[in-house]
Order: C-alpha cells, then sequence, then structure tokens
C-alpha cells in the first residue's frame, strides 16, 4: 500500500469536494457492477515478507555456466552503468512532453541517437525501439512505405525470432510475400540474390547471423539498388566494434538488439530496439526522435522532433504506433558506451571473437563432434553432435552446463547441432569446463 | 531540482579526449580473435574518449535537469505518474532474475516461470477475464496485439470485418494501430458530456466491424455509464469489445471489467502498476481476453503440468510472437512485487484514492479553470483557462509553463483534443492532501499572477535550465546527433 491518506485526510478532502462519501462520486458507475469479489489475497505481504517470497522466487532459477547466446547475449553490467539507471530523476520521469523540465532526458536520448548512428555508421537514429525483432520489423516496414513493394527477400541467416515478429507485424497478411536466400556454407549464396530480388521492397540482412556466421556484405548494397530494393541490416552493436559497419556497406536501415550493450539478461526485457537510418529516410522513422535546438535566448536545448510522423498528430496516418519506447534502457547503452568507448568496444568484440573462437576450437576437436560451417565467425557457432543435441544438453545441464541451444527445432537441416555462445564473460577456464562436460555428457 | 544548476550543456563527445578510457576488457582470450581483416570495419566508430569519473558526472549532472516523480508531483494526465516502490527495483534486480538466459531450459527457469504464472493469474482474476498475454512491451504494442488476436478470432470463424470504431476522444495508438494492421478507423464524435453517443455507435456498427475500442474511464476521465448498452451493441453486430486498460487506475479493484461485457482489454504495468516510466520506457503490456480468443495468444505462455511450470507454444492458431522472446519480464517482476504488497480491498483503494484526489483538485480549482465536464470525474479531470485568462491572451501552455517554474510538472495539455486548451490532471492516489494543496495554489498563483501581468506568464518558464525551445528549427533543420 502507498497511500498517504488518513482516514481526517479522506473525511476532510470528501467534505471539500461536496460529497458525504466517496460512493457518490461513482454514481457514473452502474452500482451493479462495483465491489464484486475477487479471488485474491485477502492480506496483503508486508515488505519482509514480500522480500523473502521474491528471494525464493530468484533462487528457484538455476545459474548454470551458461553458452546461450542466439539473440540475447551474456553481459557485464558495469557498476556505473546501474549507478546512473538508478538515479531516479532518470527512473521515475517519463517521455520528456515539457523540454525544459526534461533536459538530461532530452539531451540522454540526444547522445544515445548520436551512439547509434556512430556504432552504424548511419546519418540519423530514433529514440529506441521495444527490442531487435521489433526494430527488423519496423525497418522492413519501412521500407516497403518507401518502396511501395510488398515483397520481402530475407536471408535464411535472420533470426527466427525476428522472422516471425515480422510476420506479425504485418498481420499475415497475404499481400506480402517472403523470399527466403538459401543459404550456403551458413551464410547466404549471394549468386542467389539478382534473380530474387526482382520487384523486392528490400533484402533483409543479419550480420553476425543467427549461427554466428559474418555475412560477407561486399556488393549487396549495389545488387539491391539496382533491382530498386533496399538493405535492411541487422547488426550485434557489440559485433560492430571490430566488424564493418553497415553504413560502410550501404545499408538503408539499419536497426539491432541492444540487449548487448551492457543490459542484463532478464528473460527476455527489457531490451532495446536500436534503429537508424539514412537520412533520406528520416521522415520514414517509427517512434521518438530528439534534435538539438535553441531557446529564445540562444541557448543549446533539445526537444522531441519531427513529431509529424507520430500516433498522437496522425493518429491513423502515423508511421507507427509507438508511444514509450526503451529510454532507460537506451540511457544505459549510452553510459556502456561512453564508459568503454571506441577502444573498449574494440577489445570486447575482440574478447567476444577469441573466447568463441577458443570454444570452437577446443569443441571442434572432441570426438564425434565437428564445427558445421567453415566461414568466420563472431561469437557463437554451430557444434555438430553425436546423438540427440537436447539429450546432451539435458546431460550437461545436470552437470552444471549449459552447452548451447539446440538448434533442430529451427534448422532443421542442420541436423543434430547446437548453437555454441561465449562472450566477453567467460574465461579460458569456463571454455575447458565446457569441453569437459560436453566429452562426460557424449 | 533545488535550484536551477548552472547548466553544462556541453555534449559527452564535447568532453572527450584522445585516449581517455573509463573501462576496459582486458581478457586474455582477445589474443585469440579470429576476424579477418576484409570484414573489419573501417574506421572506429565516433564515441567520447572519457574516464569513469567523466562519464558519472555528465550524466549525473544531466539527470539533475529532469522533472520526476520522485523529485517533483508530476500530474501527467492518461499516464498515472505514481510513486514507483523501491522494493519493486530491488526485487527485480536480484541476479537470479537478471541473469536468466531467455532461452534458458525451464528446468532452470522455475522460479520466473512461476512468477509468471502467479501473475497472470491474479491480473486474469481482477479483470474478469479468462486468459492473458504478457508479452507486449508497452501499452500499444498491446493494442496491437489486441486487434492480432481480434483479427486471428475472425478469420477463424470466415469472417471478414475490417472496420475498427474509436471515439474522436481517444487515444492516438488506437487509431494509428487500427491502420497498422490495414483496418479502417471509424471515428464516432462523443456526445456533449463527453460519452459515447450509443445512437451514433448503433449507426455505424454492423457485419463489418471487427473492435469497438473504447478508453474507460475515457480521456476525459468519465465513465461510459451506458455501458451495458454499449456492450450490448457491440455484440449484438458480432464484434468485439476492446478495453483501452490506460485508465485502469480509476477502476482497478472497484469493478471487474469482464462483468460488463468487456472481451479483450489492455493493461499498462506503468501506469496501473507502479513500474517505473524510465524517461519514455521500458514499459510492459498485457492483453487479458476470453476463453474464445486465448487460442490466438501470442507465444509462448506458461503452463503449469505435475508440479513444474512450462513454456507452452501453443497450438499452431497463436498469431505468433510480437516481439522476441517471452516479454519485458524485468518489468513484470516489478508488476508482481506490487500486487504482493496489495489484498484485494487494498487494491480497491488504489481506485478510492485515485478518484477522491482528481475530485479534490477539480473542486480547489473549478471556480478559475472551469472543468469540461460537470459532473464528478473519475482518476482525472480535464479543465481549462477561464475567460479572464483567456481574454488576457493566456494559453494552456502558458499555465503548463507557469507550472514548472513553480516546481511542479505540467499536466497533459492540449490533450484529449476535444477539449479546447485542455489540462488534464492526473494526480493518482499516492500524492498527499498537502502537495495537492500546494499544487492547487501554484494553480490559483498563476491565474492570478497571470491576469495581472500576461508578459511575464507568456514568456515562463524563467527558472528552468532553458526557456522556451525553437521547435520549428529543430524540426525545419534536423540536428539529430553530434
Amino acid at each position: 500500500m502507498y497511500i498517504p491518506h488518513t482516514k481526517t485526510d479522506k473525511e476532510e478532502m470528501l467534505k471539500s469536494i461536496g460529497v458525504s462519501s466517496f460512493e457518490e462520486l461513482v454514481k457514473q458507475v452502474p452500482s451493479k457492477f462495483l465491489w464484486p469479489g475477487f479471488a485474491l489475497p485477502e492480506e496483503s505481504l508486508d515488505e519482509t515478507q514480500a522480500a523473502a517470497r521474491m528471494a525464493q522466487l530468484a533462487a528457484g532459477n538455476k545459474r548454470p555456466l551458461s553458452f546461450l547466446g542466439g539473440g540475447a547475449y551474456e553481459r557485464y553490467t558495469p557498476a556505473a552503468v546501474k549507478a546512473i539507471t538508478s538515479r531516479t530523476e532518470f527512473l521515475t520521469a517519463y517521455t520528456p512532453y515539457q523540454p525544459e523540465a526534461s533536459q538530461g532526458t532530452l539531451q540522454a536520448i540526444y547522445e544515445f541517437q548520436s551512439t547509434v548512428s556512430a556504432l552504424y555508421g548511419m546519418d540519423c537514429a530514433n529514440a529506441s525501439l521495444y527490442d531487435g525483432a521489433s526494430s527488423f520489423a519496423e525497418a522492413v516496414r519501412a521500407a516497403v512505405r518507401v518502396t511501395g513493394r510488398k515483397k520481402i527477400v530475407y536471408c535464411a541467416g535472420v533470426n527466427p525470432q525476428y522472422m516471425d515478429t515480422l510476420r506479425t507485424y504485418f498481420a499475415h497478411s497475404p499481400e506480402y510475400s517472403y523470399v527466403r536466400i538459401p543459404m550456403k556454407d551458413g551464410v547466404m549464396d549471394k549468386a542467389a540474390l539478382p534473380a530474387l530480388l526482382e520487384g523486392a521492397a528490400c533484402i533483409a540482412v543479419q550480420t553476425p547471423n543467427f549461427l554466428g556466421l559474418i555475412e560477407d556484405m561486399s556488393g549487396v548494397a549495389e545488387t539491391a539498388k539496382k533491382a530498386g530494393a533496399l538493405l535492411v541490416a541487422a547488426a550485434d552493436p557489440v559485433s560492430l566494434g571490430i566488424l564493418t559497419a553497415p553504413g560502410e556497406y550501404g545499408a538503408d536501415f539499419a536497426v539491432g538488439e541492444g540487449q548487448s550493450l551492457g543490459l542484463p539478461l532478464s528473460y527476455g526485457g527489457p531490451y532495446l530496439g536500436l534503429f537508424s537510418c539514412k537520412k533520406e529516410h528520416v521522415r520514414q522513422m517509427p517512434g521518438r526522435i530528439t534534435g538539438m535546438t535553441k531557446d529564445k535566448d540562444g541557448k543549446r536545448g533539445f526537444v522531441l522532433t519531427l513529431q509529424a510522423r507520430e500516433q498522437h498528430i496522425r493518429r491513423d496516418k502515423a508511421a507507427s504506433n509507438i508511444c514509450s519506447n526503451e529510454a532507460l534502457c537506451a540511457l544505459a547503452a549510452t553510459v556502456y558506451s561512453a564508459l568503454y568507448g571506441p577502444e573498449g568496444l574494440k577489445e570486447l568484440a575482440e574478447a567476444n571473437s577469441g573466447a568463441a573462437a577458443f570454444a570452437a576450437e577446443r569443441l571442434g576437436a572432441i570426438k564425434g563432434c565437428s564445427l558445421k560451417f567453415k566461414g568466420p565467425f563472431f561469437n557463437e557457432f554451430v557444434l555438430s553432435v553425436p546423438g540427440k543435441a537436447d539429450a546432451l544438453r539435458e546431460k550437461a545441464l545436470a552437470r552444471g552446463v549449459d552447452i548451447g541451444l539446440p538448434l533442430a527445432p529451427l534448422f532443421p537441416e542442420l541436423g543434430e547441432t547446437l548453437l555454441v555462445c561465449a562472450t566477453e564473460t567467460k574465461t579460458e577456464a569456463d571454455i575447458l569446463r565446457l569441453e569437459t562436460v560436453v566429452k562426460e555428457a557424449i | 531540482m533545488i535550484c536551477a544548476p548552472a547548466i553544462d550543456n556541453r555534449l559527452s563527445i564535447e568532453k572527450s579526449e584522445a585516449g581517455r578510457r573509463g573501462l576496459w576488457c582486458r581478457n586474455p582470450l582477445r589474443a585469440k580473435a579470429k576476424v579477418p581483416a576484409e570484414l573489419r570495419r573501417k574506421s572506429p566508430p565516433r564515441l567520447p574518449e572519457l574516464s569513469e569519473f567523466d562519464v558519472v558526472r555528465h550524466y549525473t549532472r544531466l539527470s539533475r535537469l529532469n522533472f520526476s516523480v520522485d523529485t517533483h508531483f508530476y500530474p501527467l494526465g492518461s499516464c498515472t505518474m505514481k510513486y514507483n516502490p523501491r522494493f519493486n527495483e530491488e526485487a527485480a534486480a536480484l541476479e537470479g532474475f537478471t541473469a536468466l538466459h531467455p532461452l534458458a531450459h525451464d528446468t532452470c527457469a522455475q522460479g520466473t516461470l512461476e512468477l509468471i504464472h502467479d501473475l497472470s493469474a491474479r491480473l486474469v482474476e481482477l479483470c474478469g477475464l479468462d486468459a492473458i498475454t504478457l508479452q507486449p512491451a508497452a501499452g500499444a504494442h498491446s493494442e496491437f496485439t489486441g486487434l492480432l488476436l481480434a483479427k486471428a478470432y475472425f478469420e477463424a470463424k470466415g469472417e471478414t470485418r475490417n472496420e475498427i470504431i474509436v471515439p474522436d476522444s481517444a487515444h492516438g495508438t488506437n487509431p494509428a494501430t487500427a491502420s497498422m494492421m490495414g483496418f479502417t478507423t471509424v471515428n464516432i464524435a462523443s456526445k456533449p458530456d463527453g460519452r459515447l453517443d450509443v445512437e451514433e455507435l448503433k449507426k455505424h456498427i454492423g457485419p463489418k466491424t471487427a473492435v469497438l475500442m473504447l478508453t474507460m474511464p475515457n480521456t476525459l476521465g468519465i465513465f461510459e455509464s451506458n455501458i451495458e448498452a454499449i456492450a450490448a451493441a457491440v455484440h449484438e453486430a458480432g464484434a468485439l469489445f476492446y478495453m483501452d486498460g490506460a485508465n485502469l487506475n480509476a477502476l482497478i479493484g472497484m469493478v471487474k471489467p469482464g462483468d460488463f461485457g468487456v472481451d479483450l482489454m489492455h493493461l499498462n504495468f506503468h501506469k496501473t502498476f507502479s513500474t517505473p516510466h524510465g524517461g519514455g520506457g521500458p514499459g510492459a503490456g498485457a492483453i487479458v481476453c476470453r476463453e474464445q480468443l486465448a487460442p490466438f495468444l501470442p507465444v509462448p505462455l506458461v503452463r503449469k503440468e505435475g508440479g513444474k511450470y512450462v513454456s507452452d507454444f501453443g497450438d499452431g492458431r497463436s498469431i505468433g510472437k510480437v516481439k522476441a522472446f517471452f516479454g519485458n519480464t524485468g518489468v513484470l517482476i516489478r508488476a508482481y512485487a506490487y500486487m504482493l504488497a496489495h489484498s484485494a480491498a487494498e487494491l480497491g483503494d488504489i481506485a478510492r484514492y485515485s478518484i477522491i484526489n482528481a475530485n479534490y483538485v477539480r473542486a480547489l480549482l473549478k471556480d478559475i479553470y472551469p472543468s469540461y465536464s460537470k459532473e464528478y470525474c473519475m482518476h482525472e479531470c480535464v479543465l481549462a483557462p477561464g475567460a479572464d485568462m483567456t481574454a488576457k491572451g493566456l494559453k494552456t501552455l502558458d499555465v503548463a509553463k507557469g507550472l514548472l517554474d513553480r516546481g511542479f510538472h505540467a499536466p497533459t495539455i492540449y490533450f484529449p483534443t476535444i477539449v479546447h486548451e485542455a489540462i488534464m490532471i492526473e494526480p493518482t492516489e499516492t500524492e498527499s492532501r498537502a502537495t495537492l494543496d500546494e499544487f492547487a495554489a501554484a494553480m490559483r498563483d498563476i491565474h492570478d499572477a497571470g491576469v495581472a501581468d500576461p508578459q511575464t506568464l507568456k514568456d515562463a518558464p524563467h527558472t528552468m535550465p532553458v526557456k522556451r525551445l525553437d521547435e520549428v528549427q529543430a524540426a525545419r533543420q534536423p540536428n539529430l546527433h553530434w
């Protein structure tokens, strides 16, 4: 209970209002609907009891040494990030509708947009969307609006959850067609592209792709452009500490899952949708955008801008229905990026690459296991295993290690395989333990 | 803000010094990195190079430029800016919750799954409905999910219905969501008392209508007293009744929406259930619905099976996913902590005191800021500047800026659009009478000072880090990054 009123407060307030009882205030609600019974606890917990209940639930989750990736990555959240995001001036504010009283949030969003633009090498970014999947779906929707075409060509390596979300965003309407670019050695078969792109709104790519492999993006934007299609690229932001930025290979829209920038896994959210584009598409961006401007005295200040795209102005003509986004997560990502800087992000990316390379080397050498693909990968890879992958995973879990995600339900064509991920949180000793446990489980 | 701090509005990048560092990654496995040169980026991203202290001071100073619920009364109508209990934050930060990977094996996720299962059951009961999804990341995202359910439901029945009816007082997200899904929006004008015109509804509703979306109480803070007639008209036409739950704070624990014929509705955890707004998110949403819509809910859902909790991927009729993974679980954990702190009766007190507080503010101000509705309001009231203010050319925007100078965040302004110069005030139940008295005094002071010296109020704010900002220039020549 967080209500401050005393009995006297209540009585005097009702008197000021001019009623003798609360019931007079709610006469507009048909009385037969008022105060039904609820099959809910008759007693609330005090904070001591509630803390015990929450601790018990938290302890109900197990914490194996985990090598899961697949779109969400184990990261360390720096103490300074937690300190800033728990400043309640950020935490308990809302969308900066009153800019003079929200310069802190607004400048932080501007710096977030700048961080995303810099990482992805793009002209502009918005103030965030819900997660990587919704950013991906919104980018494809924008490409459809720009081109007026309804055919979506996508790489087989795009995260299947992103594709599911995209189809949902188009409400499974039969007007839209989805053409999958065949996979060759775990990456897109670029030779197949020109024939597939005819009449397409976009080609949607993810790199590193869901299987961890880095797509060779050279020439892809040019091929798309020839067909009048746009390039939508999804990329993990930490990978961009070393990998070619989407802007460098000519992406029109570049998106990503910002969870990688130091956000906790938290069973799927809150995460952070990163969304950026070339400047000619700026008015197709969904969601909030902050711009720099001046006040009456000529002093620098920040405001929400280009609001003519948004639902509260345009209603049914809006670019998107989004209202709340993930501002606090965007702040966390901005602080994380500022703490590491360009050099630190490069180190993080190298540590991911190195940890995964080492894990691949050790696991690939186990008898009966092998690496499914030969191409360069970032922080995860596909491992072929003897026997059933999910049974192997369960055996390893009993030994305290989650060895990776069985891929058969998502990619049956890959056979019995695991998607194994190692980020900068993993040490050489962790990977050697993984190796031991996989050997034992086999 | 205690006083306006000397503003340092330099960007982080403008404080950057080449070679300065905040954090390092020294993991020796870096040496094993294998990325071919041709796949590497050509130039490093242009990010600031700062020490950790630089970063902490920079963002701590920025934080002080904000008004927030913790520092200021924040009566933003329709946003339910109530107190965000610290306990919720601590509970959600428990490592057992934060470290859980979304693809973790169910056997490793029993604690979180149990929490989701229990929260789901409580919310379903609270709404008087049958089933729920917690996957949407926000209110608008929930609306989208709800309309997808409706679409799937009618498709399964072999019916083609492509119209969504919304009243003109609806939140902008309602029509925006409808058109995102290819529905046509049919707008219905409200009656002078702010309620939905049932006769108009009957004229427009029919075999093409999929859904009536209705915010309850509506954006004027008024309950649709003819709710039974509305629900009957909707059901007679074979359509579904969707309740926009943005304003549920007025009804929680006092009524069950299912009782008055709602078929599906959304919840905003960052409003009714006290999770922090974060400067614009993250929020979380839910769709609660009747049995007949349940097969179409997004997957996964959580089911209890022989004493264990399992992720349920449905029977193939699901609308699919509206976001990756489960949902904004971290926000749901906060909402659950809030539910634990309330008995059934105490949930009803939330509605009771949110209504008392709104009517109290209305009563204190209605002589100089007339109320649009002549009735008592529910959890929020919609006022406007009186004739003596408008005669001096004073507008709602001036009142809003005057409030900032007096240490109060402004209410929602110019919404709902059907009210000229609207000032929409939602105090919430967590504000004390003393705060409301101070707020009313500030509003009266703005009135008196504004009528006496209009120009000073038109130039407000005077005490904020910046004065009124040039929004036209911001839109004409967008400067969106460093």
